[in-house]
């Protein structure tokens, strides 16, 4: 598709929480992404959308697989990507988020992917900069790239929302994933458990629209996704759970605890994995699992979601 | 509006409405005036009954109140100037009809020291336009482990000992401060929240779960409250809850005075007029502590004012610099400046939830002088001149730049305030004058 004839899709300049956009916004994210995973599986991968636009990816939390799918996102469009590591940035010298913000807005990129340890960080430098700005995860607020991804692959699978029983499961109370997720799945139809303990839940969770569930034997019940979270160690300050063992016994995810879901369940994971934790590998590598489809998804709902925002760039097609 | 006395020794502002709750007053009157000192006050202060013994002022209808008293008042002075003096927050006080500031003692050096107590006291007398007393630390250096001299901060002019922006965490530190603290009389103001379980950045629950933010629950006030008032209990000593949030609270503060211990406690105007959904999208301006709680949570405190449970409205008045507040939520600092819109955000209380008048006047001047023991917060014959002229309905917008505060981080930004001090007057002296812009 050439760049002039690209009609605009989203009513904003950032996108910066699922909680912001409509369905049918989301919508029409997920049918642009169809598009970019056959271009994605074509030997020649290269478009023209992004050409001459530049792309910063501005990680101030360390990323593997969301910086990487970016960055090839950003390429496979035509863009110029940059990778800003933080960590040998001015940031580490003291120089505050809103300041780098500003430097780098200083050099004319067209977007900014942010990822930032703080919730609300990411909208704070969106104020401040005239590009448009991605959410790739700001805290334990939202990650809406990551909610998108596992939308389309449920879609791919099940063909609809509606109807579709979703099983989160894990720790919810760290994860931005989750909410995303949860806000997304609620816009599109779809029934949203979520299935963790007491201690891993966010207080008011039973204001979200959700179901909650306290033991995997009646969340995880007739379920058709079961979407598991990672353990979020690194965040856990005090006594969350008491052991990993523990944990496990209660709320990992094995093939036996499968086969309480339905029989054609997929399972989901946001990565990176515990794997022995919230998650046996018999069940992360086995025929039930889109673990690795997630991961390709992602490549091609991020094309999707540049180049949505792409055409609402004075100049970006949208003429 | 109103001509400014010239200099004679004898005034009088007459054609008021006089509010001065510990007097019985709330009607037509005047105040008369000399060397500082109230002469007269009341019905019987009229135009004709001054004559030509006095300069006159006709106020033509507006509200006389006594001068304000904030007991929770921060500044950088000694420390961090940058943020406020006691010079710029004296002027952000007159402007608000405040006329004495109390003073934390949360600066740099800490006020733990009868030297320090000195240094405010002098550095008020020679740049402050309005009075400041001292709140003294009640452990050296704020760590919560040695207690200060006690007897020579008071004897230097502290009027209460806290620690401020954080409580006493040890039981056992706190029981001996309340102990020797009753020996001389002195008021301890607690900040209450139980430190292991406020960890959180706002108020615990569906908002704080929605934006991603660590929450800090009601409950870690009232566990801390909960804790101090049987210490209370056990010593006897005058207790002070510098600041609740919460409706639970409340009750534990009104079954307190029920029981007839000696505590008294205070709110701050931004938790009687906002709530936590104020903090929209990370406004960071509303990132208070304790935090801005439910909408149940400021009925419940508007309800306590009114009866009485709670005694004082304070502004918690915490002047903070872009570098503190432009940051990420969970990052930026805590406290919003308040010494200007203390009286007319408490007018919106009585405006919109029908609180009296009275109730909110004696709350934020006799109230505190009488937990402080102080001798202003009244208008009576031979009391000190400080009052301030008010217009109730008076609409005015905070702005940045209407602000006096060196700080600029009001939650009350951009908003339209109604009522407002037109004049305010200490020691006998004017120390301000509304000019509308």
């Amino acid at each position: 598709m050439t760049r002039e004839a690209r009609p605009p899709l989203l009513k904003r300049q950032h996108l910066l929480a699922i909680d912001d956009i409509t369905s049918f916004e989301a919508i029409c994210i997920l049918d642009l992404a169809e598009r970019y995973v056959e271009v994605s599986r074509q030997t020649d991968k290269r478009q023209l959308v992004l050409q001459g636009r530049t792309q910063v990816n501005l990680f101030f939390e360390a990323s593997t697989r969301t910086q990487s799918s970016f960055e090839i996102a950003g390429k496979r469009l035509g863009a110029d990507v940059m990778n800003m590591a933080v960590a040998n940035s001015a940031v580490s010298k003291g120089e505050t988020l809103l300041d780098t913000a500003m430097t780098i807005n200083a050099m004319q990129p067209d977007f900014l992917v942010v990822r930032h340890q703080s919730s609300g960080a990411v909208e704070l430098l969106a104020q401040k900069v005239s590009c448009a700005v991605i959410n790739a995860g700001d805290g334990q607020h939202e990650h809406p790239t990551q909610a998108l991804l596992d939308a389309l692959t449920i879609r791919r699978h099940k063909k609809q929302f509606e109807g579709l029983t979703v099983a989160i499961c894990g720790d919810v109370l760290h994860s931005r994933v989750a909410r995303s997720n949860i806000h997304l799945l609620n816009k599109l139809g779809a029934q949203v458990r979520v299935v963790a303990p007491s201690t891993l839940l966010p207080s008011g969770i039973g204001n979200f629209g959700v179901e909650v569930h306290r033991s995997m034997e009646t969340g995880l019940k007739g379920a058709d996704v079961v979407m598991m979270l990672r353990l979020q160690l690194e965040r856990m300050t005090g006594a969350f759970v008491p052991s990993i063992r523990e944990y496990y016994r209660f709320y990992g995810l094995n093939a036996e605890s499968l086969k309480l879901a339905k029989p054609d369940a997929m399972v989901m994971h946001p990565g990176p994995m515990n794997r022995g934790i919230e998650i046996d590998s018999d069940v992360a590598d086995g025929v039930q699992s889109v673990i690795r489809e997630q991961v390709e998804m992602g490549v091609a709902v991020r094309m999707a979601v540049l180049d949505a925002l792409s055409r609402n760039i004075p100049g970006g097609g949208n003429s | 509006m109103i001509n400014p006395a010239k200099h004679s020794s004898r005034r009088a502002y007459v054609n008021a409405s006089v509010v001065a709750p510990a007097q019985g007053l709330n009607g037509k009157g005047g105040i008369l005036i000399e060397d500082g000192w109230i002469l007269d006050v009341g019905p019987k202060v009229t135009k004709d009954s001054v004559g030509t013994s006095a300069t006159v002022t006709d106020c033509k209808g507006l509200t006389i109140i006594p001068g304000l008293i904030d007991m929770r008042v921060f500044t950088g002075e000694p420390g961090t100037e940058y943020r406020e003096t006691l010079a710029s927050a004296s002027g952000a006080a007159a402007a608000g009809g405040v006329t004495t500031m109390i003073v934390m003692p949360n600066t740099q050096p800490v006020i733990d020291d009868a030297a320090i107590v000195d240094f405010i006291l002098r550095r008020a007398r020679d740049t402050a336009s309005v009075r400041v007393a001292p709140m003294a630390a009640i452990t050296k250096g704020l760590n919560g482990e040695m207690m200060t001299e006690i007897g020579l901060l008071r004897e230097a002019g502290a009027v209460a000992i806290t620690e401020g922006t954080k409580p006493v965490a040890s039981a056992n530190v706190f029981r001996r401060a309340l102990t020797y603290a009753k020996d001389f009389d002195l008021l301890v103001v607690q900040h209450v929240e139980e430190p292991t379980l406020s960890s959180g950045v706002m108020n615990a629950g569906e908002a704080a779960s929605r934006l991603g933010l660590s929450g800090n629950p009601g409950m870690s006030e009232v566990i801390m409250l909960e804790r101090d008032l049987r210490l209370v209990e056990i010593t006897g000593a005058r207790y002070h809850a510098s600041q609740i949030s919460s409706l639970l609270s409340v009750e534990v503060i009104r079954a307190a005075k029920a029981r007839g211990l000696p505590v008294t406690c205070g709110v701050s105007v931004h938790h009687l007029v906002l709530n936590e959904n104020d903090i929209g999208a990370y406004r960071t301006f509303f990132k208070l502590s304790p935090p801005l709680r439910t909408e149940d949570d400021r009925r419940a405190l508007v309800d306590a004012v009114a009866d009485g449970t709670i005694d004082v409205i304070v502004s918690g008045h915490d002047p903070q610099s872009a570098d503190t507040k432009r940051l990420p939520f969970a990052e930026a600092a805590y406290g919003a400046i308040g010494l200007e819109t203390l009286l007319s955000a408490a007018l919106s209380v009585h405006h919109n939830d029908g609180v009296p008048l009275t109730r909110l006047v004696e709350a934020m001047s006799s109230k505190p002088a009488e937990i402080l023991r102080l001798e202003t917060g009244r208008l009576a014959p031979g009391a000190p001149a400080d009052f301030a002229l008010v217009d109730l309905n008076l609409s005015w917008t905070v702005e940045e730049d209407v602000l006096r505060s060196r700080a600029k981080n009001s939650p009350f930004e951009h908003r339209t305030l109604e009522g407002r001090a037109v004049e305010t007057i200490v020691a006998g002296e004017s120390v301000f004058a509304y000019a509308p812009r």
